[in-house]
């Protein structure tokens, strides 16, 4: 008999599809909401960084880069603490993605120096010779700051126009890295995350030679971006005389530093790490 | 057939014409995104670069494509089907032009970076807002012409129709709130996991309404049609189709595994997904059924092999789906080339056959011809679908290599690869799969050939008999 009403039917086939609708897409906002969630540490965006962010939008970034760490090993290693919803209240809209082509980004901010960044934007394959990111040396040009205030006020976040002030001069790019700098940052996860370094820090490989071709490759593709590919420094400091013990190195490498040397302890491991210090001391003039 | 006088068709031949030139597009700039993966620098920024042309992509192939030949077939069954002109043929034309308006706007707007970064709820709020006025349109002239029809039973694929205009309009409206902050640029309406929560429920739905009521209506329609022989059950049809539309809605979490959504949204989406396996193949063995003594016409009748495979990958769809539903496998393969792998069987293999089908059944019947070229028709077909599986394989086995690999661990727990080791061996992969989008695209060119070939010979026979 349905099938004889078509307004009726168009009205039950309405309820059936919001009874869905309502339980898993209009409930949820009550568990997400809750304030049990919600962490004092996560700031809103400031007028560069929501800049910045626009930017990624406008270049769909997230099509090939998502924004959440999830609770596995896989990612967590990779990337760093699985990411909390309490962590996105700020963001609108969401940038989680679908799709990692690149890796994840939500815990990048802190991972490197801000001159990485650039160089990195301006020309990915000059500093990982094999990516396919997009080259973006074009966000160099001024950015264009007629919105900035009506989208922090349309957003409710605060801003001093101190703030607003500072932007004149700044370059898309400016915009872009503060935003990355930002990203998973306001948890304290990375002082947590620090690898402690456990049991005797002795080099197992201390003048082994046969090691050295092996490191040589390792340095090439990890560290070559940063400390050059002769060891002659760039964004990161010149390694061709290093005189510290290996223990000192060691832990630089496993652990990371503040000043923007990433930790490595969780993507290479003791053994590679260690042959790496082998490698590097092999520079020392002596 | 003097019977056909009354309906409005030269509606449908535009909207035809028109979903073939988008069509056209998304499948060249799937070509070229492709290539773009392999070859970073064919990115010619700022336009031209990868990051603005996917979105492109998918809105070319799933609203252009996909929505326009939607609205020709659901203006050409709904007149059958009740026996009724359509309620405006005037209205109709308004539609098929601001159809293309809009999906103009939306490439141009895309390029330029107007992007609300939701996907398949890209558009800027302005031009949102003239897809809402376009579905009305849409929705009302069918929806009348359904109320004054003469034929009084309503036919399973009139279901479908109705079901894809309640609900696309639903989720259209609410997954695209937002708040502008000036004719450009506006900001969504949630935040952070609400929002993600919002967009999968739409996102998962568009595939519902967009991707799978709508060629189910075609499907059920041509296949009779063509073959000739009935839906083998019409109450496993009944069955089927109201627990697909309810089932579907609470599946959209499945996008979401594992992220910081609350778990019991993620767990009943997981439930559902693979609940939906049923009604899904009730509408596989229907057409698999209906085909009983007939099989033959698998080797006489293109258009049937053109249904069968639409079908037959449609099945295999609803069965991948839910496997990747579940948290384990989705921990596996979620964010890997295997998910494009899963969406182009659905788009190129069920979607778009299920499409050719019902153009070559209706082409030459408005034109009143006859197809230009079978062996052409066939050559199309086999084309088609070997692109298809060499695209879809090859990204099945990227996805789980790189799964692998991103899993590996050295014996002291840290990682045995970094990312970029993980991708320098997807290279292979992209350059197949480029290669097998570049044989879809010429099966494409083959059938465009077809068709317009078709549509000269209608004409010139029109005039003939004229003279
Ligand atoms: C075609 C896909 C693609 C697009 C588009 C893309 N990227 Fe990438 N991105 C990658 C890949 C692959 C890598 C890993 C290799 C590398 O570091 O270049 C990467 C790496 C990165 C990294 C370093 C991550 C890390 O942990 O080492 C950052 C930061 C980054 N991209 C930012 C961006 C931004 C910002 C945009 C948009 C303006 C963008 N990407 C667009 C593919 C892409
Ligand atoms: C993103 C850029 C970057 C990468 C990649 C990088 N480093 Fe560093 N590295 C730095 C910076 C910046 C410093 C200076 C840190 C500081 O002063 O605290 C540094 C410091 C160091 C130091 C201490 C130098 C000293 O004089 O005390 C060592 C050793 C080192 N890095 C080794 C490595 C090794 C080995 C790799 C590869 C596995 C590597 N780095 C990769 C940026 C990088
Ligand atoms: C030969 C033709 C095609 C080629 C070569 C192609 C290629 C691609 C590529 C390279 C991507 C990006 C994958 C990634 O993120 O890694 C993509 C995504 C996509 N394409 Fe296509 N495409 C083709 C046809 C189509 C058609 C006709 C449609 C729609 C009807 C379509 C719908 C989509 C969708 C929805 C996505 C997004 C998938 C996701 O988010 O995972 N494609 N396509
Ligand atoms: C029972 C039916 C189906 C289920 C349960 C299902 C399930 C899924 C799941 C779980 C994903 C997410 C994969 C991931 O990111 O890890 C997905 C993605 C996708 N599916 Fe399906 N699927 C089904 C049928 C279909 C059909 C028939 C199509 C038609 C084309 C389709 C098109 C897509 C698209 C376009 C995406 C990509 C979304 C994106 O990430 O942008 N699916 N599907």
């Amino acid at each position: 008999m349905l099938e004889k009403k078509p307004i009726i039917f168009l009205l039950l086939a309405t309820v059936t599809i919001l009874i869905g609708t309502v339980v898993t897409m209009v409930a949820p906002f009550w568990w997400i909401n809750d304030p049990k969630l919600a962490i004092a540490s996560v700031k809103p965006y400031t007028p560069l960084q929501l800049e910045g962010r626009d930017i990624y939008i406008r270049e769909g970034c997230n099509n090939c880069h998502t924004q959440t760490v999830r609770p596995l090993l896989s990612d967590t290693e990779r990337y760093g603490e699985y990411s909390k919803s309490g962590e996105f209240a700020y963001d609108q809209p969401f940038l989680w993605g679908s799709r990692r082509t690149g890796p994840d980004l939500a815990r990048i901010g802190g991972k490197y120096p801000d001159a990485w960044h650039v160089k990195h934007m301006k020309d990915p394959q000059s500093m990982v010779p094999r990516s396919n990111m997009p080259r973006y040396d074009f966000l160099q040009r001024p950015l264009d700051t007629s919105l900035t205030e009506r989208k922090m006020k349309t957003l409710k976040f605060p801003y001093t126009q101190d703030q607003i002030a500072q932007l004149s001069g700044k370059t898309e790019m400016d915009a872009m890295v503060a935003y990355l700098q930002k990203l998973g940052n306001d948890i304290p996860w990375r002082k947590a995350a620090r690898a402690e370094v456990v049991g005797e820090l002795k080099n197992p490989y201390q003048d082994n030679m046969a090691v050295l071709p092996e490191a040589k490759a390792l340095y090439q593709q990890n560290c070559a971006q940063c400390h050059g590919k002769e060891l002659k420094g760039d964004v990161g400091p010149a390694l061709s005389d290093l005189d510290k013990p290996d223990a000192d190195v060691f832990t630089t490498v496993y652990g990371g530093t503040q000043a923007g040397m990433p930790a490595f302890g969780d993507t290479l491991g003791k053994e590679r790490i260690w042959k790496l210090v082998t490698f590097l001391k092999s520079h020392q003039k002596r | 057939m003097t019977q056909q006088e009354g309906y409005a068709d030269d509606v449908v031949k535009g909207f035809i014409i028109w979903s073939l030139l988008w069509g056209f597009v998304a499948v060249l700039l799937g070509v070229v995104i492709s290539l773009q993966l392999a070859w970073p620098q064919l990115n010619l920024p700022p336009y031209l670069s990868y990051g603005r042309l996917r979105p492109i992509h998918t809105n070319a192939g799933i609203f252009g494509w996909g929505i326009g030949s939607f609205m020709a077939f659901f203006i050409y069954i709904t007149q059958r089907l009740t026996k009724t002109r359509l309620w405006s043929p005037g209205l109709a034309r308004v539609q098929l032009w601001l159809f293309n308006v809009v999906i103009a706007l939306a490439a141009v707007t895309l390029l330029l970076g107007m992007n609300r970064s939701k996907e398949y709820a890209e558009l800027e709020w302005p031009v949102a807002l003239l897809v809402v006025v376009l579905w009305v349109i849409f929705a009302v002239n069918i929806v009348m012409t359904i109320v004054k029809r003469r034929e009084e039973q309503m036919y399973i694929s009139l279901w479908y129709v109705l079901a894809t205009l309640i609900g696309v309009a639903v989720l259209y409206l609410v997954n695209n709130a937002g708040i502008p902050v000036s004719l450009t640029k506006s900001y969504s309406a949630y935040a952070g996991a609400n929002d993600a929560n919002v967009q999968w429920w739409y996102g998962h739905n568009a595939v519902a309404m967009v991707l799978t009521t709508p060629p189910l209506a075609l499907f059920y329609y041509f296949l009779p049609k063509s073959t000739g022989v009935p839906i083998y059950s019409h109450r496993m049809g009944v069955i089927a189709f109201w627990s697909l539309i309810f089932m579907y809605l609470w599946t959209g979490a499945h996008h979401l595994l594992w992220t910081p959504v609350p778990d019991w949204v993620q767990t009943l989406a997981m439930a559902f997904s693979v609940m939906l396996i049923a009604p899904s193949w009730a509408a596989v063995f229907n057409g698999y059924f209906s085909m009983n003594g007939q099989w033959h016409q698998m080797r006489e009748n293109y258009q049937a092999k053109f249904l069968i495979f639409g079908i037959t990958f449609y099945g295999l769809q609803t069965l991948q789906g839910p496997s990747q539903a579940i948290r384990t496998f989705s921990a596996f393969i979620h964010y890997t080339d295997w998910v494009p792998g899963h969406v182009h069987m659905g788009t190129l293999g069920w979607v778009s056959l299920v499409i050719f089908a019902a153009i070559y059944y209706t082409l030459p019947r408005l034109y009143r011809t006859e197809i230009y070229s079978v062996p052409l028709a066939n050559l199309h077909f086999w084309l088609a679908v070997a692109g298809q599986l060499i695209f879809s394989i090859s990204m099945w086995i990227a996805g789980v290599q790189q799964a692998t690999m991103l899993n590996a661990a050295n014996p002291d727990g840290s990682l045995h690869y970094s990312f970029i080791e993980t991708l320098i061996e997807l290279y292979p992969y992209w350059y197949a799969r480029a290669f097998g989008g570049i044989i879809y695209f010429v099966s494409l060119i083959v059938f465009i050939y077809n068709i317009a070939k078709t549509i000269n010979g209608g004409k010139a026979q029109a005039l003939a008999q004229k003279a």
